[in-house]
């Protein structure tokens, strides 16, 4: 009886595994017949729609999304690359069309400075603040100097405490 | 600076997020900026919707203004545009009105032109969507103006309705004229 519920949720899990081993939502979703002439045509193709944002979903790369327009530019980029053009054409026909928006590793340029420099400089903003704070409240920071009268009460105090 | 006034520090830096975060949640993500912009229109040659042995090509886009419209009958947002394009396109006797039917069936898309009016001078089909990726068209409708010299001038992205129409492209119209 067990062992007979079991399988299949043995099933699912081999099923899953296989899953995320193809890749699971990571991967491509949409499994689609592409010829190349040789394996670095392929590895182009997949690192170009790996790092290629589809211009109607915004948070997903062309390889990972099922829209028509990701599926018309997979097809855009096949045909340029068995075309033979490089990859830094492709790039540049693509931008010239949907902008730097396309490019989820954008050029460095005044208008990308922020995003570029913009969390750097937030982390060593933050690490000065910490320190900062650290070295006014932490051990060593402003030494106890007690004022001669200070002192005298707190020798009274001591010895109030020990002879009671 | 005194000490007092550095303790107003993180409000001021506060705020400044405040605002900053305020600022990108009145932005629509979704705009993709016009790349193509005062750039030529790309070079295309595609079968006439209406008459599929004829071929229309760029060269049939010059010499005036032009305004390129890209619709489809499976954009729900096309057919509400539709009806305006009908009746604005009967305004503006120097501006020829192009379709460009993407991505569509091409006989759902001349039943649709017939049925409830043909806004376009010209009608370019373009099923495999190419013209539309050569355009930087990321979905319908999408509406592009050219200039007399064959340049793309505005892209509007969405649909077409009297207050786009009169904010946006009535004084684009009187600049290229």
């Amino acid at each position: 009886m067990i062992a007979k519920a079991r399988k299949p949720l043995l099933q699912w899990l081999l099923c899953m595994l296989v899953w995320l081993a193809g890749g699971g939502a990571f991967g491509q979703l949409a499994i689609e017949e592409r010829s190349f002439a040789d394996a670095e045509q392929k590895a182009r193709y997949n690192d170009l729609i790996a790092d290629l944002r589809c211009p109607k979903c915004l948070n997903s790369n062309l390889a990972g999304s099922d829209a028509p327009i990701a599926a018309d530019l997979r097809n855009e980029i096949h045909d340029q690359i068995m075309a033979g053009r490089s990859d830094a054409e492709i790039l540049d026909y693509l931008v010239e069309r949907y902008g730097e928006f396309v490019l989820y590793d954008p050029p460095l340029h005044p208008g990308t400075a922020l995003l570029w420099f913009g969390p750097p400089v937030l982390l060593l903003l933050g690490v000065v603040i910490v320190r900062r704070m650290l070295a006014a409240t932490g051990p060593g920071a402003a030494p106890a100097v007690l004022t001669p009268a200070e002192q005298q009460r707190l020798q009274d105090l001591l010895k109030q405490q020990s002879e009671p | 600076m005194s000490n007092r006034a550095k303790l107003f520090l993180p409000v001021v830096f506060f705020l400044g997020m405040l605002g900053l975060l305020l600022y990108g949640l009145g932005r629509n993500p979704g705009e993709v900026p016009s790349a193509l912009l005062n750039r030529a229109l790309p070079a295309f040659s595609k079968p006439d919707l209406l008459d599929p042995a004829r071929t229309v090509s760029v060269d049939d886009l010059r010499g005036g203004v032009f305004l390129v419209n890209v619709w489809a009958t499976w954009c729900p947002p096309c057919h509400v545009e539709h009806p305006y394009l009908v009746e604005i396109s009967g305004r503006e006797p120097d501006v020829t009105f192009v379709g460009v039917n993407y991505k569509d069936d091409v006989e759902a898309a001349r039943t649709f032109l017939a049925e409830r009016g043909n806004p376009f001078k010209i009608n370019i089909a373009d099923v495999d969507g190419r013209l539309g990726v050569d355009l930087g068209v990321a979905g319908a409708p999408e509406t592009f103006l050219i200039d007399a010299t064959g340049t793309i001038r505005y892209k509007h992205v969405g649909v077409i309705d009297n207050r786009v129409w009169q904010e946006t492209f009535v004084p684009l119209l009187a600049e290229l004229r």
